[in-house]
């Protein structure tokens, strides 16, 4: 118990000591890297103590902590009245003097009287989250280290605050761990605003006026979802004087509808699902540790999270059928969405929504292959798209564009962040690797239970092949002669981080037999009883592709890079004679110029269409799962 | 009837990959060789010898090895070894999906060959093979969904000995299926990436780069690819060996016949009614099959 409370206190300590260390002190960097071992080592060593016992719950007394959250809470509702009222945003500080209110109130009048057995807990499922949050929210605090010195230089017109950019990231691991150990909902409630604010703030970093806007649509929206959540909480105590997350699932269906949907609804709103999604969209203003972090190991896990453990209340209810298509929805809109853009943070910002439809479809229909594919999606998708974020902020400044369009001859321009960037994009969808055992399973888990669902998943699949290949083969494009390399001065934070993460990417690969093995499926069976049919050959043909491809490919690339001599070399055909590698002489003696370009396919995929599509379907699902719940 | 299955039960896995790896190459070098006779005789010409794609990739591989990247030629290696590998997985009696997806892994591959030479012409021509990819992706999954849903099972093994006639229960899907086997055979009028004939207006599309034992590779991976969709089309027919056969050859005739018969679409109208087809005929019988349950 005392690791739980060490992993939620400690980088809170930490927050408190990057506000107060000097810039640029080797101290702060010492520490930096020193607290990244600690975030990585324990959730470790959580997983070694942990791996055989079942879930583990852990009684404190909660009264004296509760107050002093409320306090906090108190403080930081009074703090975001403060920054709306400053930048006019009255809808921000109703939300938030309701949302406070209504807490002040149950917490006087039943705090007192309330019986709390368990507050923090620990189960595979948050051995699994932990080793996300720490390992790869840890690894995005270093590369921040060299990150926003080059940040600063490229915005100068940015006012420097990066000991209170620091001091909120830290604080945003915090919370998450809170969120992830905690069992009492209260508790719960508190860590998740707190990954609200912290966001909105981080979001906001910039502090200009597309920022503060982003700033305020995450914090509307968020709030928003916290809404629901006091709500769910607070019926939920009126009826069955339950405050507790096992507790919750454990109960009576009748009782536990509405507030399992109260805090599903939270949970679709933080990761960012239609009708929600543009506050994701939105956040790419932020630095790109901020997004890498809000993308891949904290803040829309966090609403999975949540979303997965309050699934079992909803079984098969149409509610439950509600989330399921908004989940599939959210999928498919946005894997198209994303064909037609070219905005590299774009395209990566709506993968990610899609993908976290497809595990927000996977937790309702709560059958032991969806959940089972939605925990291996959780990984997969929190190593790779890390990666890839990192990845496109590094490339941003050394090309000054983050567009798609713009990364010609990236190969040869940048030849080791490419490698490292294929690795992350392989991980993303091709075959043998990660997501695609995933959404083999889910395939599998939708036939059996709504082949409507399936039919979205192939349509879907089908949209995310395309606009990951068209990137990959626009940044592995060659050109014959010499081009310069710019791929001198990235720090070596930033690729100390890449190099992990990269090295993450294949491990977990090469390991998901062994994570399905040991942590999932024994998950499996503690939350359903009986583990899923084993895919005992396809997992192992998969696992023979993968360690295939991971021999072949460094083999080939050697053979053909080094030992293979016998080839003639040439300039491509252009259709004339060719002047120099893009230019070639056309008819009538002229100079013409050669352009590769991607297809957008924006006639049928552009965002200002499929979007409102998007928002009025799910809209209209959500308005359901709560119409259904209430009646 | 039983004399098939019964050879095909006799051998283990290995052996029937084996089998595979051996005679797909043949029958398919011959099914070209079919297809470009029957072609020459649908023109009023008289035609190749049944023989001569044999030739022609033998003498590919004679020629000089001419590269734009020097890592061209290994992402067509990819293409062959996994195309291979999914074919044998296929006639093993594997997972269905999972040959699915391996064989999308490889024409990934084949894709980023056709990018990574950074010549117009190949550009387009892999900017216009993802394009049908995407086109005929929802289409191949949702044929292992409708088995899935006919017969209980996943496994090929299990599919190709099913008693009762699977088209009857698929119609919708089998008749979706031959819509995208056009874009999958790479015949008008949907060989917009790469086409066999000379009426090609981006040079030759997505292998414009590619020359001697590479081309060579392709075409033979072409071959492997070709029996494992006919393949496919076995399962449906696989209540009765021989009128199976009779329907893949037939099959492939059809679609050659096609060919002769259509001018290129273009890609907007290739994507749109592909999906389109796809959702009306494959959607309506997974519908249906699932009121059936």
């Amino acid at each position: 118990m005392n690791l739980l409370i060490f992993l939620i206190v400690f980088p809170l300590c930490i927050a408190g000591l990057a506000l107060v260390l000097p810039l640029g002190n080797a101290l702060r960097r010492t520490i930096g890297v020193i607290t990244a071992m600690v975030l990585s080592a324990v959730p470790i060593y959580l997983l070694v103590t942990y791996l055989d016992q079942g879930p583990v719950y852990f009684p404190i007394e909660s009264h004296l902590v509760s107050s002093f959250m409320l306090g906090i809470e108190v403080l930081i509702a009074a703090f975001i009245v403060y920054i709306s009222i400053k930048a006019k945003q009255y809808l921000t500080v109703l939300l938030v003097v309701v949302q406070s209110l209504i807490m002040i109130v149950f917490e006087l009048t039943s705090g007192g009287s309330m019986e709390i057995e368990n507050s923090l807990f620990i189960d595979k499922f948050s051995i699994i989250m932990a080793l996300i949050v720490g390992i790869i929210g840890s690894a995005i605090c270093l590369y921040a280290i060299g990150y926003l010195p080059e940040y600063h230089q490229h915005h100068k017109e940015v006012k420097d605050r990066r000991r209170y950019f620091s001091f909120l990231i830290y604080l945003f691991l915090s919370a998450m761990f809170g969120i992830i150990f905690s069992n009492n909902l209260i508790w719960l409630f508190f860590f998740w605003e707190i990954t609200t604010i912290c966001s909105a703030l981080l979001i906001g970093y910039r502090n200009d006026k597309p920022s503060i806007e982003s700033q305020f649509r995450a914090l509307k929206m968020n709030l928003l979802g916290g809404l629901g959540f006091v709500i769910g909480i607070v019926y939920l105590y009126n009826t069955s004087h339950v405050m507790e997350l096992d507790k919750l699932i454990r109960l009576d269906q009748s009782y536990a509808l509405i507030p399992a949907v109260c805090i599903a609804f939270a949970g679709l709103v933080k990761s960012a699902q239609m009708p929600f999604s543009s506050w994701l969209t939105g956040a790419m203003v932020a630095p790109t540790p901020v997004s890498a972090l809000l993308h891949s190991s904290t803040m829309v896990k966090a609403g999975v999270y949540v979303i997965l453990r309050v699934a079992p209340a909803l079984e098969n209810t149409v509610a439950a059928k509600m989330l399921m298509l908004i989940g599939g929805v959210s999928f498919l809109i946005t894997a198209f969405m994303a064909i037609s853009q070219s905005n590299a943070k774009k395209v990566l910002a709506y993968s990610t929504i899609s993908n976290l439809g497809l595990i927000v479809a996977c937790a309702a229909i709560n059958t032991p292959a969806a959940i089972w594919s939605a925990l291996l999606l959780i990984i997969f998708h929190a190593v790779a798209k890390s990666l890839l974020f990192l990845c496109v902020g590094i490339i941003e400044y050394k090309l000054d564009s983050r567009d798609i369009e713009d990364m010609d001859y990236l190969i040869m321009r940048l030849p080791k962040l490419t490698a490292v960037m294929m690795i992350g994009m392989a991980g993303m969808f091709l075959a043998p690797f990660g997501m695609i055992i995933s959404k083999f399973v889910t395939l599998k888990a939708f036939i059996d239970t709504n082949p409507g669902m399936a039919i979205i998943l192939a349509y879907g699949s089908a949209a995310t092949l395309f606009f990951w290949t068209k990137w990959m083969g626009k940044i592995i494009s060659v050109r014959h002669g010499e081009t310069e390399v710019v791929e001198h001065r990235v720090s070596r934070w930033e690729w100390f981080t890449l190099d992990i993460l990269a090295a993450c990417t294949v491990l977990v690969c090469l390991a998901f037999p062994l994570i399905a093995s040991g942590l999932i499926n024994p998950y499996i069976t503690e939350v359903f009883g009986n583990v899923p049919p084993p895919e005992g050959f396809n997992m192992m043909v998969t696992f023979a592709m993968m360690v295939g491809l991971l021999i072949l490919l460094p083999l080939g690339i050697f053979f053909f890079g080094y030992v293979n001599k016998n080839y003639k070399r040439v300039g491509t055909y252009l259709g004339g004679a060719n002047l120099s590698e893009v230019t070639f002489e056309g008819a009538m003696a002229s100079t013409q110029t050669i352009r590769l370009k991607n297809y957008y396919l924006k006639k049928y995929f552009g965002e200002d269409r499929l979007f409102n599509v998007g928002v009025l379907v799910s809209l209209t699902l959500l308005c359901v799962m709560f119409g259904v719940a209430f009646i | 009837m039983n004399t098939i299955y019964g050879v095909y039960q006799l051998m283990s896995m290995p052996e029937r990959m084996l089998v595979f790896l051996v005679l797909a190459p043949l029958v398919g070098g011959f099914l070209s060789g079919i297809d470009r006779k029957l072609s020459a005789r649908l023109q009023g010409r008289y035609g190749p010898p049944l023989r001569q794609p044999f030739f022609d990739v033998l003498k590919l591989f004679q020629k000089e090895r001419i590269v734009v990247n020097k890592f061209q030629n290994f992402s067509i290696v990819l293409f062959f070894l996994f195309t291979l590998f999914s074919g044998a997985l296929f006639f093993a009696g594997a997972d269905l999906l999972l040959v699915v997806f391996s064989l999308a892994l490889a024409g990934t591959f084949f894709v980023l060959g056709g990018f990574a030479v950074g010549s117009p012409y190949s550009h387009l021509g892999a900017e216009r093979e993802v394009l049908q990819m995407v086109a005929y992706e929802p289409m191949v999954i949702l044929l292992a969904v409708g088995m899935y849903q006919a017969t209980g099972s996943f496994k090929v093994a299990e599919l190709v000995q099913q008693q009762q006639p699977l088209i009857l229960y698929l119609p919708g899907i089998f008749a979706g299926f031959l819509y995208i086997l056009t874009i999958k055979f790479r015949k008008s009028p949907f060989d917009l990436s790469m086409s066999h004939h000379a009426h090609q207006e981006i040079v030759r599309g997505i292998t414009t780069e590619f020359s001697g034992p590479a081309l060579g590779l392709i075409e033979i991976t072409h071959w492997y690819e070709n029996v494992l969709l006919l393949g496919m089309v076995y399962l449906f027919f696989g209540f009765n060996p021989w009128v199976a056969l009779v329907v893949s050859v037939a099959v492939y005739l059809f679609e050659v016949f096609i060919d002769m018969n259509y001018a290129r679409f273009k890609w907007q109208l290739t994507f749109a009614s592909s999906w389109i087809f796809t959702a009306v005929a494959g959607i309506s019988n997974i519908i249906v099959l699932s009121l059936m349950k």
